[in-house]
């Protein structure tokens, strides 16, 4: 039982009236709840993903008679690619660096490496998507390449909204330094963008080591 | 230019003349309604000058309590429209049996229990769910506002622009045929490949943002908004049914917007996700929309829950019973709720075991359910019981949900269920339990809570009339569903061979013209209410002798809702004030720091609207035109820092000092 009354004890002196409201109050900072709130976003985006691994789980092995992981995948580029995105995260991560030295300009040096490697990330991506589809193996060949590209093409969705953001983000940082807002936003993206970043992990070793494995 | 079918095709997709269903005189004549009805209001908007004010005060604002009204709003109104839908429906099967077709071709007969289904649960069920969570959280812990205001408004209208494109898929083309869940392969492109899927699915993808973010938001504010001194043990339980419902929230959509987006690739881009070829597999969509779908069950019911627990320990004037117990009951319930999802498919064949694991959850799901029962129970016990609308809802919702819950139990058992499995049973069974569980709730909630938003009682005499109708209307509608499903009756049939069935129809069909009376009651206790509203005004801001913190303030309350933030020391706190003899502070205010109205969320729910329409009709400009119009808008946003004001002391000492006025008139 929760009967956590606290009721003064009745001594023998008159009770202390106990404070009902506050009387000296000071403005709640604004965004206090911003990152608790953006994590649970993160985590309810991190259930789409469960789902496309799942859905890749239970279609992966369904090639309808066209091509299997190991027909298609080039793990060297594959590597390259994952460098591309393990290295913006690091480079993010200078950024935030910099922010916390309240830097204005390196901040946003580092932002715009992270979004070249970022870039560099979906360049490859897209390369490689465009090979797959030019040997027939589409999206629509069997139900494991729909899942394979729904999988990996929402994420790569997810990166070039991070790039969409960064540029925005560098902006507002140009325009209005970094106060508390930016701040806030920039730490917004970085929780984003290392998301991502454990989410290629995911996608690296299910779909592309064990795809090879298969 | 007109003739050239190319140019025609790109600017107007499968848009046609033949889209628009001027032969069906049932739509014709609804059209013509809906229409003079919405050219009445905006004239008379228009006439008395209501524009510049629903613009500044309704549909820009971010205060919790506007919003949570326009869902109300926006739920009473679809469940008019779900209604007509359910009635149509009563009456063909009433009348449809041997040589008599009914009055409903197949065609529309299928849109209308796919429409009937989505309707209540995604507009009816879910606004007023969201909306009561949106008025009364914030009051009860004591915040000023939600965590996130603007993204609050954004979350209604993005949940209005759903329900607008479920409305507009009434007169332009057709909706979705296939059922509320839209099972695969009926609704992939091969099945259904007119407008009715993609109508379906880009109405709840709009309105499921609405629903993830407002989810967010209130856990957010729950979880960091609360006044000092309420630990999560001294949240009352309605807060904390809230709670876990946005968690419920926040865990099940993602996974109807992956699901739904993986239909729309399939139906768009020729996928082989849930296809009989190339390699896909139906049933994994059935697996994932279940997996959102008993959670929203659950969504629907737990804030309804809460309900009961305040309106049963406010009018008997004690403490709840089992406060702890039915905090844990609650999470139990959370947490269970993910791991029944195959009961709704144990005709799938997962084979025994599986099918035996799943039957054994479902079953114990009934234990917390069943504890918060006694709680209940226990709570009227030896109390003093005010037989007010709240409570009398209430105690039809303890007797009518234990039927509804039995039944489940019933169905849990996976060879009963291979019998009853499709049946009217099972239609029978889910009405029991949403209607009697969630919409008995609202109405207590409603009764409950309409002093606190309008400073004025409903009008007993029409509630009770319609709480009656209702009652009587609901055994008379449903318990001949259960008798049919015994006897082997399966769902969404129009026409039926065998007389002897018939006078089953015919009470149930008696049944949903009482429930229609209960409603056109509760549409009279609204209007008589708010013309007799001097008479039923209530100025203590404390009309049922309430425990909880909104009944501390004004009714309505404030734009700010506390002058002074409320400090809590007990677990029924304003009780606990109170019995303290508690005195309301009279001076010392301080400006007030709030946030700014804005109008980026409608405009970007109206832009995801014609996004929405571009997709369905194969416009492919106007989509691509509202997408880059979306972002636009939302970066845009994004570069307005200016969000927040205080509203100057003078204000605040005003009203208050208006209610020091009126306080001390009501206890003269």
């Amino acid at each position: 039982m929760a009967s956590t009354i606290t009721l003064p004890p009745a001594t023998g002196a008159a009770p202390r009236a106990p404070v009902f409201h506050l009387v000296d109050e000071h403005d709640h900072a604004e965004g206090g709840s911003t990152m608790l709130g953006f994590w649970i976003y993160l985590m309810s985006d991190c259930l789409i993903f469960a789902v496309l691994f799942a859905c890749y789980g239970v279609l992966g092995g369904s090639y309808a008679g066209g091509p299997s992981p190991r027909d298609l995948f080039e793990l060297p580029l594959v590597a390259v690619n994952t460098a591309m995105l393990l290295l913006s995260s690091i480079t993010y991560g200078f950024a935030m660096l910099a922010m916390e030295k309240g830097r204005v300009r390196p901040t946003q040096l580092w932002l715009a490496v992270t979004g070249l490697f970022g870039l560099a990330f979906i360049g490859i991506e897209l390369h490689e998507f465009a090979g797959m589809i030019a040997e027939g193996a589409t999206p629509q060949r069997s139900a494991f390449l729909s899942a394979f590209f729904t999988l990996v093409g929402t994420h790569g969705l997810h990166v070039t909204m991070g790039l969409i953001w960064l540029v925005t983000l560098m902006a507002q940082v140009g325009r209005h330094g970094l106060i508390r807002a930016n701040r806030r936003r920039l730490m917004c993206l970085s929780m984003f963008w290392h998301f991502l970043d454990v989410v290629w992990i995911g996608v690296f070793t299910f779909v592309y080591l064990l795809g090879m494995l298969r | 230019m007109l003739d050239n079918p190319a140019l025609l095709k790109m600017l107007f997709g499968r848009l046609t003349p033949e889209s628009f269903p001027i032969h069906e005189p049932i739509l014709v004549a609804t059209f013509a309604m809906v229409a003079l009805g919405g050219v009445a209001v905006v004239a008379a908007i228009s006439y008395f000058r209501l524009w510049g004010y629903l613009w500044r005060e309704w549909i820009t604002s971010v205060d919790h309590k506007r919003i949570g009204v326009m869902y109300m709003i926006l739920g009473l109104v679809m469940l008019l429209r779900g209604f007509a839908d359910a009635i149509m429906m009563r009456i063909q099967q009433a009348v449809a049996f041997g040589a008599n077709d009914g009055y409903l071709p197949a065609h529309h007969y299928d849109q209308i229990f796919t429409a009937h289904g989505v309707i209540m649960i995604f507009f009816v069920a879910m606004p007023l769910v969201t909306g009561l969570m949106n008025y009364v959280v914030p009051l009860q812990i004591g915040a000023r506002d939600v965590s996130f205001p603007f993204l609050n408004n954004f979350s209604f209208w993005m949940t209005a622009a759903g329900a607008a494109i479920v409305m507009m898929s009434l007169f332009v083309g057709e909706f979705a045929r296939t059922g509320w869940l839209a099972y695969p392969p009926l609704s992939g492109i091969a099945g259904s490949p007119d407008v009715g899927v993609d109508y379906y699915i880009w109405a709840l993808q709009v309105a499921g943002v609405g629903t993830l973010l407002s989810g967010i938001n209130l856990i957010a504010t729950i979880v960091k908004m609360r006044a000092p001194g309420m630990t999560m043990m001294r949240m009352p339980v309605f807060t904390w049914t809230s709670l876990c419902t946005n968690v419920l929230i926040v865990a099940a959509f993602p996974v109807l917007t992956a699901v739904l987006a993986l239909l729309s690739l399939d139906r768009y881009a020729d996928t082989a996700f849930f296809t009989n070829t190339m390699g896909g597999n139906p049933m994994m969509y059935v697996n994932l929309i279940w997996i959102w779908g008993h959670p929203e069950v659950y969504i629907l019911v737990l804030p309804l829950f809460g309900v009961f627990s305040e309106v049963t320990s406010t009018f008997s004037g004690k403490r709840l019973f089992g406060y702890s117990s039915m905090v844990y009951a609650t999470v139990v319930i959370t947490i269970l709720s993910y791991l029944v999802w195959l009961h709704h498919f144990f005709t799938m064949g997962s084979g025994a075991s599986v099918n035996s694991f799943f039957g054994i959850t479902t079953m114990v799901i009934s234990i917390p359910t069943g504890a918060k029962i006694f709680n209940w129970l226990f709570t009227m016990y030896r109390g003093r019981i005010r037989f007010e609308l709240p409570m009398m809802w209430t105690i039809a919702f303890m007797l009518t949900f234990v039927i509804g819950g039995m039944t489940g139990v019933l169905l849990a058992v996976p060879p009963a269920d291979f019998v009853l499995h499709n049946s009217l049973f099972l239609v029978a069974h889910f009405h029991n339990v949403i209607i009697a569980g969630v919409l008995f709730g609202l109405f207590a909630g409603i009764n409950y809570w309409f002093p606190k938003a309008f400073g004025f009682k409903l009008d007993p005499f029409w509630g009770k009339v319609s709480f009656w109708f209702w009652v009587t209307g609901f055994y008379f509608a449903f318990m001949p569903l259960y008798v049919l499903g015994l006897m082997g009756v399966t769902r969404r049939l129009r026409h039926f061979e065998d007389p002897s069935l018939q006078i089953w129809f015919v009470i149930a069909a008696f049944g949903a013209v009482l429930i229609a009376i209960g409603i056109a009651a509760m549409l009279v206790q609204f209007y008589v209410s708010i013309r007799n509203r001097e008479k039923l005004r209530d100025t203590t801001g404390d009309p049922w002798h309430g425990r909880t913190l909104e009944w501390s303030t004004s009714s309505p309350p404030p734009a700010y809702n506390f002058a002074f933030t409320p400090v809590v020391h007990d677990l029924d706190a304003w009780q606990d004030m109170k019995s303290r003899g508690y005195r309301r502070p009279v001076d010392g205010f301080r400006p007030i720091h709030m946030p700014r109205n804005t109008g980026a969320g409608v405009i970007l729910a109206a832009l995801s609207t014609t996004f929405a329409v571009g997709m369905i009709w194969y416009m492919w400009w106007l989509a691509a035109i509202s997408l880059v119009g979306l972002f636009a808008v939302a970066i845009g946003h994004s570069f307005n820092y200016r969000r927040d004001f205080h509203i100057p002391v003078e204000d605040v000492a005003r009203a208050e000092g208006e209610r020091t006025h009126l306080l001390a008139a009501a206890e003269a």
